[in-house]
């Protein structure tokens, strides 16, 4: 990847990350944290990989993007906005009544939704079914899932990775934001799911281990993943929860609150500086 | 009637999807390592490429055929009652039903009459959760004519199905040239004018050998085939309470939440008249034969012969 498409997806995924702390500020509610550890990968994926055509948002043929961890829907929906399914102006409605965006995605009502998540460990079977559709209708679409680490927990995971494994589904990408913390405080504290590449692999998955905040890393896992044949791939995107915000950033307290005037103002100054350093 | 032949729903489920094989290309089938007892194999024998073996796993196979769903498949998720609507709940209510998805729920072994596996397998709740999930058509076939009429409607209807199906085989009662089955319509099987029994899959025959039974003792029922439990035929109810002054449910299911339940929203508020409840009452099953379990929870035309002459003696 060339300085400047680097530049240029950083600023987007900085234009990502303002529209988190707008939604999240108007709503008085919602989830930065892990919208914000997420906002890089959803950003290259919205800006380099997925094959969409926003004018046409229900095209057949179209990658799928499952976003098991509906409740970081404001990373998504900034995204969608950036791409023109709908105005960036009505990020604004995040939450409220008569919105269609909703607390977690919900694919009637908002073009760009593939599907209405947010129970967690369920997207992933989602995926597992469009995959599975997308190779008995002889389709070469991909199918992609984002899941936390804390949602690993969730049996229904592996139900759908035994599955995938098992059918050799190489259409379908599943990526792991793996921030390391959940609303109770770390993964380890919890419940460590750790390791999740060697379990992952004991499900017949191709694994790839990134930094997911570094677009060259994200360029190179996802050419790989289209090259692997015969089995699923997981993308295990190693982030910082909060990530790009001072106070928020590695701090489970910023799961799902929203910030005060002057913690706004703050971000917002956090992602000017990004911005002026990116200039 | 006594000669009638007797045949499962769940075999005329499985005749129904492999005719489904043929001609429909966007009908795909999922089961979870019961396609031999929900008799989805016959489906899986036809046409093996659109049958998905997903183990044993209802969770993930429920969002699975939601996930193809919206790629332009007509899903049939198959596995029992218990595991169908019981263990997948939440994964019916919020990946099938909240995106009203084109998914049809296939659920087979419903009720006691399971049998022998005992009340783990049991499913007497059924109806009542899936009932309760807003866009959710629920359907309870009486017989083999009627379960392959529903199967084709279920394909027809845009939007999430829960079928249900028996384990054991019930008589045939409807008459292929004559029947017609219409999603959300009851049908009157017996005029009648002092009572009206309301029955469901199993127990509408059962209702059919009461009424003769009480017209030998000069007792006019009317008997209601409700195999639309929701959206439920209001206006058929409402007519049969205000014609007959009393109604009689029959159901293998609980007496919460079911069709008798369904029966009383129906008609609380325009004609509200007893209405005498027969079902499971708020137990659990335990080991036997089908048969003789029918019999010990009362869902049978003797227990509905005695509940109805109970019910005309609470007719205002």
């Amino acid at each position: 990847m060339n300085a400047q498409d680097k530049r240029d997806l950083q600023r987007t995924a900085n234009q990502v990350r303002k529209g988190i702390i707008e939604e999240v500020y108007a709503a008085q509610s919602g989830h930065p944290g892990g919208a914000l550890s997420i906002a890089d990968v959803i950003t290259y994926l919205y800006e380099k990989e997925l094959r969409i055509d926003p004018a046409n948002p229900h095209w057949e043929d179209r990658d799928r993007l499952v976003l098991s961890k509906g409740h970081v829907c404001p990373a998504l929906y900034a995204a969608l906005a950036i791409r023109g399914y709908f105005p960036w102006e009505e990020l604004k409605t995040f939450r409220k009544v008569g919105s269609r965006l909703q607390g977690h995605p919900d694919l009637n009502k908002l073009p760009g939704i593939d599907f209405s998540a947010g129970s967690l460990g369920q997207g992933m079977s989602a995926a597992v079914g469009m995959a599975l559709a997308g190779k008995l209708g002889k389709k070469d679409y991909r199918v992609y899932a984002i899941l936390g680490d804390g949602e690993l927990q969730e049996g229904q995971v592996w139900e759908s990775a035994m599955f995938a494994g098992s059918r050799g589904l190489d259409n379908l990408c599943y990526i792991v934001d793996n921030n390391n913390l959940q609303i109770d405080g770390s993964l380890e504290d919890v419940c460590s799911p750790y390791p999740i590449d060697e379990k992952f692999r004991a499900f017949k998955f191709e694994v790839i281990n990134i930094n997911g905040h570094d677009f060259d890393e994200m360029e190179a896992a996802f050419q790989k993943a289209k090259t692997v044949k015969g089995k699923p791939t997981v993308i295990v995107a190693k982030t910082v929860k909060g990530k790009g915000i001072s106070f928020m950033a590695d701090n489970a307290a910023w799961h799902g609150s929203a910030p005060n005037a002057e913690q706004y103002a703050t971000a917002m100054e956090d992602l000017k500086k990004i911005d002026e350093a990116l200039a | 009637m006594s000669e009638l032949k007797k045949k499962a729903t769940r075999e005329s489920y499985g005749e129904a999807l492999a005719q489904l094989a043929v001609t429909n290309e966007k009908v795909i089938v999922f089961d979870a390592d019961l396609a031999a007892a929900t008799k989805t194999a016959m489906f899986k024998k036809a046409c093996p490429e659109r049958f998905f073996d997903c183990g044993i796993a209802e969770g993930n196979m429920t969002v699975m055929a939601a996930g193809a769903a919206t790629c332009g498949y007509i899903p049939f998720v198959s596995s029992f009652a218990m595991f169908s609507a019981g263990r997948a709940y939440e994964m019916v209510r919020n990946s099938i039903g909240y995106p009203h998805l084109n998914v049809k729920i296939g659920a087979t072994h419903a009720g006691v009459s399971v049998g022998e596996d005992g009340a783990t397998h049991q499913c007497n709740e059924d109806l009542a959760l899936m009932r309760e999930i807003p866009g959710m058509v629920v359907i309870n076939p009486a017989d083999d004519v009627e379960a392959r009429a529903a199967v084709a409607a279920a394909v027809e209807h845009v939007g999430p199905v829960y079928l249900r199906f028996g384990r054991l085989a019930a008589p045939v009662f409807n008459d292929p040239d004559n029947y017609h089955f219409q999603l959300g319509k009851g049908i009157t099987l017996r005029e009648g004018t002092d009572v009206t029994i309301v029955a469901t899959g199993m127990l509408v025959y059962e209702a059919l050998q009461a009424a003769d039974a009480l017209a030998q003792e000069g007792i006019s029922a009317r008997v209601i085939n409700i195999h639309t439990i929701k959206p439920i035929d209001q206006e058929l109810l409402i007519k049969a309470a205000r014609e007959t002054g009393v109604l009689v449910t029959a159901e293998e299911h609980s007496i919460i939440g079911g069709l008798g339940s369904a029966v009383l929203e129906a008609i609380s508020e325009t004609c509200p008249v007893p209405v005498v409840r027969i079902g499971v009452k708020d137990v659990f099953g335990h080991s036997g034969k089908g048969a003789e379990l029918l019999k010990e929870f009362g869902l049978c035309a003797d227990n509905i012969v005695s509940e109805t002459k109970r019910a005309l003696t609470l007719k205002k």
